[in-house]
């Protein structure tokens, strides 16, 4: 039914431009005066006057429907029972729309239910009639106000402009907004995650078990254990071990590529090789995770056991190695681009003074890019710690406190992926741990991009 | 008269297929400053690429003929260019100080080539460079600060006393003063007297008085092709080519 009123809105909207168009050409053939704006403009005037209001009307009435049905709908429930959870009101609203579309859950169904089906059926159709009635009306009687108020002198134009001032900056506002409202949702359940957990054992707390709670309900332990489960400090190792490994392949190799294609590479070579090696970023992080478990870890676990090293199946190193090769796309296609964007000029500078292209590209041309090289090492270090596929799948979940790159690690984002798989109650703190994970998660990464953006931005400023 | 230091014998550049100088022969005397002018993009400062092989770095280009240097063909497969460059230094349009100290601009020549063993070495170049940059009095106490923060006449002989610290016969300078104001184009001027005691300059403009002001001998370079070349004074008194007579009195250019 939303769909079908959306259509005719729109071609009230249609409608609208047409005559708005037609009064305008025939003020413009009847009077002497001159009109201030383009036919078509007095179109998109009646056509907006008809859409949007009548749209949003539409849009507030589904927001608000819900709310008015549940009240209505469940009324009587409320009238005996005034203290009903939420969660009960959900659990009969469902029962109740389940019977009115025909579908039976239980054998029985209590005269109240019954009643309760006949009240949700009535509500909801007289709410539908009633949409159609108030958002035609509003869409039909706003076109008629904008019709009557076309005039020679009416400046439409710039009434558009402004318009799609407004609706430029509506769009811009969806982005803003939505990180606000990620980073609310994850503060309100961090804060009653803390509420049960303090602060302080989560940062610092060796020990991270979040099965444990499990324990808890069944009656086996008491709270004092429950905080002692929720230790991060052994998955921010984890995760900085992990990126560590990454980085140590990244960095060079990226690095090195970068000087590669930006000095020696011929342009033609460089044209092909650049967005080649760019292609390693956009390969889906699933296929590295296989990568990295199959092939790799054996690797690893075998190389390791031949050189004397014990070494588990799933290791930290694998993990980190593979996304190392990952991320250097992100090092190399930045780097490549700040080299290059070295002027001319210091590079002739250099070689006039009899300086070799080494020796040029480490001791002028290296430091002049430094800024944005590091720029591109923080990007990428963003990157490795919020990665978490290759993780799940090749480093192992045990959550140990360790600095050997043989052993199994685990990272923030794969635990946050682990607690939050299967079946959860949202009050449970280990559910909310997930949270409290994901907003130090970032933090850490907003921080990093943060200073990134601003190294870059110094750099940009050097040359002008 | 002065020995010839620099000779170029039939001097052809491409710039993939387009020739940017034609069958240029000029001879260059020691301890003079010999001007190059002409219109834009009539190869002068192509052909002064050409004697410290800078035209090298461009990939595309191609130079034929011969330039020799105290007799030496510095196009021979034997010569290092860097070896070369370090005796032919040069200072380009744009003031270009690396993003590095004033000191470690100085620094930077006298250190890839091992002239100096400790510290009080390279301080003792530093200064001695600056000093004939005319340029320490300005920066002494502030040599550790970035080349960047001179002003641009200061950049410029930050650039030139950078080009004389590794100790070169030639300085090749490519129109130094186009980006400087009138006051720091006389400093630079003043500057190349002094300096034309103990090197060889050759000089890229596009000003003529600075040429009639600066040099001994000047070359008119037209369409890649050199015109004519002689003495100062004769080629602004008396040119021996109609074009040059033209030039110099600004029908064209």
């Amino acid at each position: 039914m939303g769909l079908f009123l959306i259509l005719l809105i729109l071609t009230i909207g249609a409608f609208g431009f047409f005559i708005g168009r037609l009064k305008a050409i025939k003020l413009r053939s009847a009077s002497q005066k001159k009109i201030t704006s383009l036919n078509h403009y007095y179109g998109y005037y009646i056509a907006i006057f008809a859409i949007v209001p009548s749209l949003l009307v539409f849009l507030a009435i589904t927001a608000f429907q819900g709310y008015i049905v549940e009240v209505y709908v469940l009324s009587d429930f409320i009238d005996l029972n005034p203290n009903l959870l939420a969660s009960d009101k959900n659990l009969l609203l469902a029962q109740i729309i389940n019977t009115s579309e025909g579908i039976k859950l239980f054998d029985e169904i209590s005269p109240l239910i019954t009643d309760a089906v006949d009240k949700y059926i009535y509500i909801e159709e007289l709410i539908d009639t009633l949409t159609y009635v108030i958002v035609l009306s509003v869409a039909g009687l706003l076109s008629l106000f904008a019709y009557v108020k076309i005039k020679s002198n009416l400046d439409s134009r710039k009434f558009v402009e402004s318009f799609l001032l407004i609706l430029f900056f509506t769009c811009s506002l969806v982005a803003i907004m939505t990180t606000v409202g990620i980073i609310f949702s994850l503060l309100y359940e961090t804060l009653k995650f803390f509420s049960q957990v303090p602060i302080t054992d989560f940062l610092f707390g060796l020990n991270w078990s979040p099965q444990r709670v499990f324990v808890r309900d069944s009656g086996d332990l008491d709270t004092r254990d429950l905080q002692n489960a929720f230790g991060a400090l052994p998955l921010f190792a984890g995760t900085f071990l992990i990126a560590f490994i990454a980085m140590c392949v990244a960095i060079p190799v990226g690095l090195m590529t970068a000087i590669y294609l930006a000095e020696y590479a011929s342009p033609n070579l460089r044209d092909w090789a650049k967005p080649i090696i760019e292609i390693l970023a956009g390969i889906p992080t699933v296929v590295y995770g296989f990568f990295a478990a199959l092939t790799v870890a054996p690797i690893v676990r075998d190389l390791g056991q031949n050189a004397g090293f014990t070494v588990s199946s799933e290791s930290a190193l694998a993990a980190g190695f593979v996304m190392g090769i990952m991320i250097i796309p992100f090092v190399s296609s930045l780097s490549d681009d700040v080299i290059n964007s070295v002027p001319q000029s210091l590079r002739e500078g250099s070689y006039a003074m009899g300086a070799t292209k080494s020796e040029t590209i480490r001791k002028v041309l290296l430091p002049a890019a430094l800024p944005g090289i590091v720029g591109s090492f923080l990007l990428a270090v963003s990157r490795a710690i919020g990665e978490t596929m290759i993780v799940v799948m090749a480093a192992g979940l045990a959550a140990k406190l360790t600095a050997n790159p043989f052993d199994a690690a685990t990272t923030i984002t794969t635990q946050i992926v682990v607690i939050l798989i299967g079946d959860q109650e949202f009050d449970s703190p280990k559910t909310q741990a997930a949270f409290a994970l994901g907003l130090t998660l970032f933090i850490v990464t907003l921080l990093l991009n943060f200073i990134a953006l601003q190294v870059v931005k110094k750099y940009t400023e050097r040359y002008d | 008269m002065n020995k010839v230091k620099i000779s170029a014998k039939n001097i052809d550049v491409f710039y993939g297929d387009k020739q940017a100088l034609f069958d240029v022969s000029m001879d260059m005397y020691e301890k003079e400053v010999t001007a190059l002018i002409g219109p834009s993009g009539c190869g002068k400062s192509t052909f002064l690429r050409c004697i410290n092989r800078m035209n090298d770095v461009i990939d595309i280009c191609s130079v034929k003929g011969n330039v020799s240097i105290d007799g030496h063909d510095i196009y021979d497969k034997s010569i290092r260019v860097e070896s070369l460059r370090e005796n032919v230094g040069m200072v380009f349009q744009k003031p270009n100080p690396f993003p590095k100290s004033i000191y470690e601009n100085i620094a930077y020549g006298p250190r890839i080539h091992g002239m100096a063993n400790s510290k009080t070495d390279i301080d003792e170049i530093v200064e001695n460079s600056l000093q004939k940059a005319a340029l320490f009095d300005e920066v002494k106490d502030r040599l550790h600060q970035p080349g960047t923060g001179l002003s641009g006449g200061q950049q410029q002989r930050l650039c030139i006393a950078r080009a004389i610290s590794v100790n070169p016969e030639i300085i090749l300078m490519d129109e130094p003063c186009s980006a400087l104001d009138p006051i720091a184009t006389a400093k630079i001027e003043e500057l190349m007297n002094e300096l034309k005691k103990e090197f060889t300059i050759i000089i890229v403009t596009h000003s003529m008085q600075q040429a009639a002001r600066v040099s001994t001998k000047t070359g008119f370079f037209h369409l890649g092709k050199l015109i004519e070349v002689d003495s100062t004074e004769t080629i602004f008194s008396n040119p021996g080519n109609q074009k040059t007579q033209d030039y110099i009195t600004g029908r064209f250019g």
